[in-house]
């Protein structure tokens, strides 16, 4: 059985039709990629699984359950992570508390013993300062560890979010243009990087411009237009597929 | 969060050991109670606002209910002065819960706008419940008994009120650098990318908004035994306003910026007399200017000036 099912999928905004009946399931360990030229509804189809969105119709399957409507939070108990194409940083915290702050579930955050400095609070914050430490190095950040959110450059933040939406130990994760804005050195990392997530047994899901780097790592693509699905496959499919050619470099009619 | 954040407290410990010795009179012994008590309710609303980045204007309202519960419920119906303000607490809790969970589920800053609205009708209600009040005269309040022996002079006033203030800043710290803490400072930061790594932003808010009402309604109940006399003029919008100016003016989501804050904001008033008349104008356009010039406040903007984190 897939790991996510999505049926049907269509939010409305006012008259906008943003997604209209998207159907597609993504396996468990894969990297799957979302593709389309801007506007295609890409970002709203991450919104609508990953909860900001709640769908107008549609039936979206996690292992089965049903989670259409379900806010982030919950989805986030149930091992979903992901990252955002404008940043969402808190630039009043340090990079390591951002890092942190993605181990939230996993933490005891009962506020009296908070408060009251409970040691096995304060040693579980120190453990969890290492393993954020440590997510950090993993993502290529070992030289922010010490530094402000808001003192780090776009592409630092970049990694800093897939940093801490990895200190979830999510299942599944999306990915949001994680190589957008970035230089060609920068992407070759990220690119990297993405791979080690996936090897690492989460389930990837990849919204990207960059098509080398999507068709380096995808195992299916679903390819969007005007929000709704054009097209999906391996990657080579995609790449000879007529209807996608001419969404992306136009016809001669 | 730096390692050093606790070397602060110590100097707030040293300072309020060895205040009481050094000041020349009682004068001053009353305004640095003062001082203290109302740095306790900004360390509580500087949570709210500074760190979680919620707006309450009705805060003196939940000082009225804790300072009201620790006149009335002993005065006529001979509650103990402890299980009175325990009394007032739990009801401004529960009023504050009820009032927050409907409105978190609002997105913007509603929070303002009904806190806003609840202080003023706390302060009708006040005004006009005479018979228990004593309406807009206010009311005598019984002295504090703890233990077996009253709380009666300023010495002994100074020294429970230093106590609370220290565990105050003491919990403060703690929390703000703890799981909890990191969820509230992350909702203000990003509240889309804290809902994502599975914080219930609306709990939090609510949770955090309680426990700075609770911290007022217990001040307010101190505050109240401490002069022995209560009016409305307590809980009403121009102290909530008060409150929330020493919050900014000291430095929003620092501890010690709210320190700072309530001690200045409570001397400025004494400070200022000599203008008569016109000290509410330079009130205010100090207000203005350190507001132009320092919009963090003073604490955080000090603080980078001199390369150092709070």
């Amino acid at each position: 059985m897939s790991m996510l099912e999505v049926k049907d999928l269509s939010i409305h905004f006012g008259g906008v039709k943003a997604v209209q009946n998207v159907t597609f399931s993504i396996d468990s360990g894969i990297v799957y990629s979302v593709i389309g030229p801007n506007g295609a509804g890409k970002t709203t189809l991450f919104n609508l699984i990953t909860g900001v969105y709640k769908p107008t119709t549609g039936e979206i399957r996690l292992d089965g359950e049903a989670i259409g409507g379900k806010s982030p939070n919950e989805l986030a108990t149930r091992g979903v992570a992901r990252t955002f194409q404008n940043l969402q940083i808190c630039m009043n915290m340090a990079a390591i508390e951002n890092v942190m702050v993605g181990a939230h579930l996993r933490l005891d955050r009962n506020l009296l013993k908070a408060a009251l400095r409970f040691p096995a609070l304060k040693r579980r914050d120190r453990e969890l300062r290492e393993e954020a430490a440590e997510l950090m190095r993993f993502v290529g950040l070992e030289k922010y560890v010490e530094t402000r959110a808001d003192a780090m450059s776009y592409g630092a933040l970049k990694r800093l979010e897939i940093a801490r939406a990895l200190a979830m130990k999510p299942r599944l994760i999306f990915l949001d243009e994680p190589a957008a804005g970035l230089n060609p050195k920068e992407t070759i990392e990220v690119d990297h990087l993405v791979r080690k997530i996936a090897e690492s047994g989460v389930t990837v899901v990849l919204v990207e411009h960059d098509m080398k780097m999507v068709m380096n790592l995808s195992d299916r693509i679903l390819v969007l237009n005007y929000g709704k699905k054009l097209a999906e496959g391996t990657g080579e499919e995609i790449r000879n597929n007529p209807d996608v050619i001419a969404a992306y470099l136009g016809t001669h009619d | 969060m730096k390692k050093n954040a606790y070397f602060g407290l110590y100097i707030v410990i040293a300072i309020l050991i060895v205040l009481p010795f050094v000041l020349p009179n009682s004068f001053y012994m009353d305004l640095v109670i003062r001082m203290a008590i109302n740095a306790v309710i900004v360390l509580g609303l500087n949570l709210l606002i500074g760190f979680a980045g919620q707006i309450s204007l009705g805060h003196a309202g939940f000082l009225g209910i804790g300072a009201y519960a620790s006149a009335v419920l002993p005065t006529h119906f001979g509650w103990h002065p402890l299980l009175a303000m325990g009394a007032g607490a739990a009801v401004t809790g529960a009023l504050a819960a009820l009032v927050a969970r409907p409105i978190f589920k609002l997105k913007g800053h509603y929070l303002a706008m009904a806190t806003l609205g609840l202080g003023i009708i706390i302060n009708i209600a006040l005004r006009n419940e005479a018979q228990w009040t004593g309406g807009p005269d206010g009311m005598a309040v019984p002295a504090m008994g703890l233990f077996g022996f009253d709380l009666s002079s300023d010495k002994q006033w100074y020294w429970v009120v230093a106590l609370l203030l220290s565990v105050s800043v003491w919990a403060s710290l703690n929390l703000i650098d703890s799981p909890f803490g990191r969820a509230l400072r992350a909702l203000h930061g990003s509240e889309v990318a804290s809902q994502v790594v599975g914080v219930d932003v609306v709990r939090y808010k609510v949770a955090i908004f309680v426990m700075s009402a609770v911290f007022a309604s217990i001040m307010g109940s101190v505050t109240a035994h401490y002069v022995g006399f209560v009016s409305p003029n307590f809980a009403d919008f121009f102290h909530s306003i008060e409150l929330v100016t020493m919050v900014v003016i000291g430095g929003m989501a620092s501890v010690y910026g709210s320190l700072v804050g309530a001690v200045l904001l409570t001397a400025l008033p004494q400070a200022l007399a000599t203008f008569e008349g016109w000290e509410t104008v330079v009130f205010g356009a100090i207000l203005m200017l350190s507001m132009i010039f320092m919009p963090k406040g003073l604490v955080p903007t000090l603080a980078a000036k001199f390369g150092k984190g709070d």
